[in-house]
């Protein structure tokens, strides 16, 4: 990753997989400053790419990223415009299609946006507003050093000139632009639009129905169709009755695809009408005989029942080892011995994945809500066998993603099946699709052994981590990257919290083959390993007679163990104990009363580069109905949020997808998937939700990161830990409702 | 089998078979995008518009159930998208991804025209059926609050831009 910028599929899927939660350090950094330590240069981007302004002084400013709800697409608007100088009621936004040549890379995933765009998108405003002045300077024969601006106009005191932006824009786009590396960025004493809360740029077309998102494409003689795939994950389709499904109403095609064409597709049968309607009425009737693939010995029960007889034999691997943790544990004063699980989940985005294509002449032309679209040109140009050049991707707004739209099985299909159609066609996927053909997030297995000593302090941990290799593929040996291929996002860092802060620290991993498809979910990896680190933590510090808060506390003022990577690259435990500091204190922890069957829970992790300590209060009735009646939230992510209107927003989506998920199950048999529609699959609804979420963020001098993701995984912890505050139930297992437990 | 009802006010006739539901009517028929398919089995309240001055599920309601019959979809929920919540969905910043948020604004409005003063309870009533897979519930609230307030005159609380 450090030796380039362009964040294809692969090497995103890469640093997800290896980096579990986080990224990079590389990728953080700023893209000069990876220049500087000798990685890649990319191509200089044209501000006229990006902006462009009329006569009137009206600036269009393209958004480069694909938008899923992140606010992405007023966000990067918004750090050009800052450094352009104009006024925000004259910006009009324009999304780009896919053209990284044009734009540079165009994603979204990994909370990646901000640390990667934060100098870029400005120094593109700057190097637009330097062309203005340098258009102004020629026409007025003064130098370009004299001339200011004040938003959207140039002037030049000296001899009392000024003009709006629009008299010099046709000029300004002839001039050369100028280095960017060279362009002063305003101090943020002077932003006039950073720090600004700004509403969503599409809010419009969403409150009067306007079409906008890749379901809403429409093209002159469309089709519509449906998928359908083998039940068992992977299977193949052989033979369907597809004489029978031709001849009923509306319906204009009906094919097998035998094969994947790459990317994740996979062989299927396809049946295309005048309505979505037509094609899902008729699939009713569809007979397939299918060969089924590799997942078909797959099955939660059996994975639960492997994982603990694995626990019990020696681990295939060890992948940190600091100390002695076996002696520390058998020395240590108090020790707590514990078995933690999480399911397989299910995105579940309200917009199920589809995508629009024409093929005509040789040529492409898409509409496809992707994570990542760059990544799939060249899968589609090898499926069709058409050049690369000749495929087009537009970039319609996505209902939701959550990493489903970082796998572009659905987009490879869509353009199969246009191909032989032969005419306009919208691929849309039946909920039961989105929830039986997913890229699951992996079910994890810990078995954990942890150690206090006389004084109550951390000294013992050992963690036995069962995962899945992608079957067919040999057990794990190492760390993952060599050898055994692990299944996406079925990894855990060596160096995860809290390793370097526990003198004697052990992580051993097991395998067991997976045939169905996993991947990223919601801050990958973290949302996970954060139940169990933060719950485990907790028991420790109630085994050890400590204040979970204190015990915390004591835990990140240990000095790191040095040059064992603590916790990805730059983790900061002073920033983490800034937040947690924080959350207790705006949630008065142990300074309130509360009653009988209410409790607090508090937890916090790093991830993504974000630093979040989050506090939860419950409520547990006598049915073991809960209701989370607050929420305070803490965060650290640099030294300036861009959008608070939107930053606020999404830290109440992280609190109530993650609560969502403590609910939630996937449960595999035989291949196939139990759950179809939200019936069995109970994603939160607003009476469960809390109805209050607190949220504060800490500024740090750091650059500013991202915050889709960071803020989802310490709520889980939190409210497990406060469950167990609250009822003396500890949480080990996920979901909930194993335990008997519901939302009220 | 043609069937005539009054879409927005304004009549219409479509000819299609008498079980297809509503919704694929409005989306692939008549062409309007407002309502949205999530889940094609009334749990998710994507697709919510108004029969007869009630809040439905259009993927629910065969065509043949709507002869005759007013609905209102949120391209015709007023005339310039000026609705009071229309305009504190706009204010209040409430969609995330926004796909499920025409079927909010459905619901919504008939929670109004029923109680057009609704308690926190009232509203959880009323929208538990609508799911947002963003979680923007607390939004919601606000914005139904926020739309309740512009109507009867009184200035919004500070707190509630929170």
């Amino acid at each position: 990753m450090s030796a380039t910028f362009t964040l294809d599929r692969r090497s995103f899927l890469r640093v997800t997989a290896l980096a579990g939660g986080g990224f990079m350090l590389a990728t953080y950094l700023e893209p000069l400053d990876l220049f500087a330590q000798g990685g890649q240069r990319p191509a200089p981007l044209d501000p006229n790419a990006f902006v462009s302004i009329d006569a009137n002084g009206i600036a269009t400013i393209v958004a480069r990223n694909p938008e899923i709800g992140q606010g992405v697409k007023v966000m990067l608007p918004m750090l050009i415009a800052e450094e352009l100088d104009v006024e925000w009621k004259n910006v009009r936004i324009e999304q780009a299609d896919l053209d990284p040549a044009k734009y540079g890379p165009q994603s979204a995933g990994g909370s990646f946006a901000t640390p990667t765009a934060w100098e870029p998108m400005r120094r593109i405003g700057a190097a637009a507003r330097h062309m203005l002045i340098a258009a102004a300077a020629q026409a007025w024969g003064v130098p370009a050093s004299e001339i200011t601006t004040t938003p959207g106009r140039l002037v030049h005191r000296a001899t009392g000139r000024s003009a709006g932006y629009g008299d010099f824009a046709s000029a300004a786009a002839a001039i050369a632009p100028p280095d960017m590396a060279a362009l002063t960025l305003k101090e943020p004493k002077d932003f006039r639009i950073i720090g600004q809360r700004i509403p969503g740029v599409d809010n419009r077309k969403i409150v009067t129905g306007q079409p906008l998102f890749g379901s809403d494409v429409k093209l002159p003689g469309m089709l519509y169709a449906v998928y359908q795939r083998s039940p068992v994950i992977g299977g193949k389709a052989m033979t369907a009755n597809l004489d029978v499904i031709r001849k009923l109403p509306g319906i204009r095609h009906a094919f097998i695809v035998p094969e994947s064409h790459g990317g994740g597709s996979m062989s299927g049968v396809a049946i295309a009408g005048d309505s979505w309607w037509y094609a899902e009425s008729a699939r009713k009737q569809l007979q397939v005989a299918w060969d089924s693939g590799p997942a078909v010995n797959d099955s939660s029960a059996a994975f639960s029942k492997r994982a603990v007889d694995l626990s019990k034999e020696a681990p295939h691997a060890t992948t940190r080892s600091d100390g002695d943790a076996d002696a520390a544990l058998a020395a240590a004063a108090k020790t707590v011995e514990a078995a933690y699980e999480y399911p397989f989940l299910a995105h579940a985005p309200m917009e199920p994945p589809n995508a629009t294509a024409v093929f005509k002449d040789g040529r492409l032309e898409m509409w496809a809500g992707t994570q990542q679209p760059g990544g799939v040109v060249s899968v589609i140009a090898k499926a069709l066998d058409i050049p690369a050049e000749n495929i087009t991707i537009h970039l319609p707004r996505m209902g939701g993603s959550f990493g489903r739209r970082l796998y572009n099985d659905y987009v490879v299909e869509t353009a199969v099946i246009a191909k032989t159609v032969g005419a306009p066609v919208q691929l849309r996927w039946s909920r039961e699709d989105e929830m039986r053909q997913e890229v699951f997030r992996p079910a994890g297995y810990h078995f954990l052994k942890g150690g206090v000593d006389a004084d109550g302090k951390l000294v013992a941990w050992r963690n036995h981590f069962m995962t899945f290799t992608l079957a067919g593929t040999a057990p794990a040996t190492g760390q993952g990257q060599q050898g055994p291929r692990y299944a996406n996002s079925a990894t855990m860092r060596a160096n995860e919290f809290p390793a370097a802060f526990v003198p004697n620290f052990a992580t051993h991993v097991s395998t067991m083959p997976l045939g169905v498809t996993t991947g990223a979910h919601r801050a990958p990896g973290a949302c996970a390993i954060s139940f169990v680190i933060q719950s485990f933590l907790d028991e420790l510090a109630h085994a050890a007679g400590r204040d979970p808060l204190q015990f915390r506390l004591d835990l990140l003022s240990v000095t790191p163990i040095p040059g064992q990577g603590a916790n990805a690259p730059g983790f900061d435990p002073a920033r983490m104990t800034g937040v947690v500091k924080l959350v207790a204190d705006k949630a008065g922890w142990g300074k309130r009363t509360l009653p009988k069957g209410t409790g607090m829970g508090i937890a916090f992790h790093f991830s993504h580069q974000g630093y979040f300590a989050e506090v939860a209060e419950v409520t547990v009735d006598a049915n073991k109905r809960i209701k989370v009646n607050k929420v305070w939230v803490a965060g650290d992510i640099g030294r300036q949020i861009i959008n608070p209107l939107n930053a606020e927003s999404q830290v109440h989506s992280a609190v109530i997808d993650g609560m969502s998920q403590m609910m939630l199950e996937v449960t595999v048999d035989g291949g196939r998937i139990t759950q179809s529609n939200f019936d069995d699959y109970p994603v939160m609804r607003m009476r469960q939700a809390p109805p209050e979420i607190e949220v504060h963020f800490l500024t740090s001098d750091n650059n500013p990161t991202g915050l889709g993701e960071p803020p989802l995984p310490p709520i889980i912890p939190a409210v497990a830990n406060a469950l167990f505050a609250a009822t003396g139930v500890r949480i080990r297992s996920l979901p909930l409702s194993r335990h008997g437990f519901s939302w009220r | 089998m043609p069937v005539t009802f009054t879409l927005n006010g304004k009549s219409t006739t479509v000819d299609v078979p008498p079980d297809m539901p509503l919704l694929w009517v409005l989306r692939d028929v008549l062409n309007l995008s407002g309502a949205k398919y999530g889940c094609g089995t009334g749990q998710c309240g994507a697709c919510t518009v108004h029969l007869r001055g009630r809040a439905v599920r259009s993927c629910q309601t065969p065509i043949k159930n709507v002869a005759g019959a007013a609905v209102v979809t949120i391209e015709g929920l007023s005339p310039d998208g000026s609705h009071p919540l229309q305009r504190a969905w706009e204010e209040l910043d409430v969609p995330e991804c926004g796909y499920c948020q025409s079927g909010q604004i459905m619901a919504a409005a008939a929670l109004l025209a029923a109680r057009p003063n609704p308690t926190d309870a009232d509203i959880d009533t009323a929208m538990n059926a609508n799911l947002c897979r963003c979680g923007t519930y607390i939004r919601i609230r606000q914005g139904i609050h926020h739309a309740v307030r512009s109507v009867s005159g009184t200035k919004s609380s500070p707190s509630e831009a929170k």
